[in-house]
């Protein structure tokens, strides 16, 4: 093929001609192309995250569903604690995987690498560079919280068709983590605020949001407190879609993590701007 | 005797793990990690939290769905059984963090060793160092979470001031052989080998639930494993569960670290001094 040809080709792709309008395929959307630069990367090291995305429920399921539930001789909030943990451990899964790709990543895609900036410099946008990285993480999430359902049903843990929709929701509640830690990651100057995340954010959520025992069990205020948090509305609605019993509740949890990853991705388009644009 | 090294010291710091050749050079080497740390205090105070945390959630939290779990006999509270088992998993976890990633960081992108050497100092120094300050800054927090179980009532036996000095000797190993780790890492996706073998390490030995509930086959498996020999030996001394076995864990921990130093050593040489 000419060199020539070879341009035209790719012109094709992005600008439509006005002598051929028939044959021009639509342009993909900018953000697809900057999400693309994600996938691509991650061709490259995907072995190593999927043995873990494998591996991991499959030890946590044995060590504590199976392990420390064969200790718990009475039901868990009217099921068998490992049905009780499984879903948790989705949620909070979708919520490490959400958080932690938006924490080091976007560091180095403006610090150490400046993948963003590289981005800048061909007609992406600002937000066409942010909505690619979100996208991105929506469906590494997708396919984490997949595996991990694919697990639950072979450890006998899901009882209703409705928990296919906990793949969605597993991925809204990484979402909710992702965008609003993005937006905190674009204005960090080092990565010291990420140990301070993950010791006063993500451990205490993964530890007190009804995951490993229901949250009846704290005291009165603590409660409270537990349930204006975010992990738990995600664990609340995969243990309702996985067990099969959905209430009015449902709409709150899911409006809650609509809401916050909303939040997230209208103040991440600031902090974005802010700092990618001088 | 070590101020100033001669070309034949070369030889001897190598073979000697922790002999007195490296010491003093090597508190210089923790003098500058304290000098760094003093800018990163939050960072430093904020490690205190998460033990107490992981205790507060699964020890009281699980504990009111568990009861209580038979060991050796005696039937205790899950909460007073977990906890030694915590403190052993978050000293493994905060060491071999600390001598992964720091290290790491340290000797291939911030270059600092190489900085190192330019000064009298010998890459022996550096791993005894970096190991004598992983270990100083696992100390704290191992007798920082010591302080809140005996405060939580957790503490079962006088044996107990023992556990300082065990929860160490899991640092010293698993510090060592990270740093020996660590040598042989060639970029930060080899991290994930970290976490492959730490999580499961973290949840089968015996550190949530008592090794009789899982299988023959696991069960001999874990009882190989190094952070079985830490659980076994807090939870033991702890509990004022007292055998000579407990003897036998404290000797696997310490050879273990040695092991680690000597390779961590060597491996620092040849990096470092090709």
């Amino acid at each position: 093929m000419e060199p020539t040809d070879r341009a035209l080709q790719w012109s094709a792709d992005t600008v439509t001609r006005p002598d051929a309008p028939h044959r021009t395929r639509r342009p993909t959307p900018m953000w697809v192309r900057s999400a693309r630069y994600w996938m691509y990367q991650y061709k490259r090291t995907w072995r190593g995250s999927i043995t873990t995305s494998f591996l991991f429920p499959v030890l946590y399921l044995t060590a504590i569903g199976l392990g420390v539930g064969s200790l718990i001789h009475h039901p868990v909030d009217g099921v068998r604690f490992l049905d009780f943990l499984a879903p948790g451990l989705l949620a909070s899964t979708a919520m490490q995987i959400g958080g932690n790709d938006a924490m080091y990543p976007v560091m180095a895609a403006i610090k150490w690498l400046k993948t963003y900036f590289a981005m800048l410099a061909t007609p992406l946008s600002v937000i066409d560079v942010l909505i690619g990285h979100l996208a991105w993480i929506a469906l590494r999430l997708f396919v984490v919280c997949s595996i991990y359902l694919l697990i639950m049903a072979a450890f006998g843990t899901v009882h209703s068709p409705l928990a296919l929709v906990a793949v969605p929701v597993g991925v809204l509640t990484g979402m909710a983590f992702a965008a609003p830690i993005a937006a905190f990651a674009a204005t960090q100057v080092n990565d010291m605020g990420f140990s301070t995340i993950y010791r006063f954010v993500l451990i205490p959520l993964f530890l007190f949001s009804g995951i490993f025992f229901p949250l009846n069990q704290l005291p009165g205020w603590f409660q409270a407190v537990a349930l204006a948090l975010p992990l738990y509305h995600g664990v609340a609605l995969c243990r309702g879609l996985v067990l099969g019993h959905v209430g009015v509740s449902a709409v709150v949890h899911l409006a809650y993590l609509v809401v916050l990853s909303a939040l997230g991705l209208v103040v991440a388009a600031r902090t974005y701007r802010r700092r990618l644009v001088t | 005797m070590s101020a100033t090294p001669g070309p034949s010291a070369g030889a001897t710091l190598r073979i000697t793990p922790v002999g007195l050749l490296g010491t003093r050079r090597a508190g210089r080497l923790v003098e500058r990690n304290i000098r760094v740390y003093r800018r990163l205090w939050m960072y430093f105070v904020s490690g205190f939290f998460e033990p107490f945390f992981y205790l507060l959630s699964i020890g009281v939290g699980l504990g009111k769905l568990v009861h209580t779990v038979h060991v050796a006999g005696a039937v205790v509270p899950y909460a007073t059984f977990v906890a030694p088992g915590l403190l052993a998993s978050s000293a493994m976890n905060g060491s071999t963090l600390d001598s992964t990633f720091n290290i790491y960081f340290k000797l291939k992108i911030a270059k600092t060793y190489d900085a190192v050497l330019s000064t009298p100092m010998a890459p022996a120094d550096i791993a005894l160092g970096e190991l004598t300050w992983s270990l100083m800054r696992a100390t704290t927090y191992s007798l920082a979470f010591l302080v809140v179980m005996a405060g939580f009532g957790y503490v079962r036996s006088p044996w107990a001031v023992l556990c300082l000095p065990a929860a160490m000797s899991i640092s010293f190993a698993f510090s060592a052989v990270g740093m020996a780790g660590t040598t042989y890492m060639r970029s930060w996706q080899d991290f994930d080998k970290v976490s492959l073998v730490l999580i499961p390490l973290f949840l089968f030995s015996g550190t949530f639930a008592p090794l009789s509930v899982y299988a023959g086959w696991i069960q001999a498996v874990v009882r190989c494993t190094p952070l079985y020999q830490g659980v076994a030996l807090l939870r033991g001394l702890d509990l004022g569960i007292l055998s000579w076995t407990l003897v036998g864990h404290a000797i696997y921990l310490l050879v273990a670290g040695f092991v680690g130093l000597v390779v961590a050593t060597r491996r620092m040489t040849t990096l470092l001094l090709p």
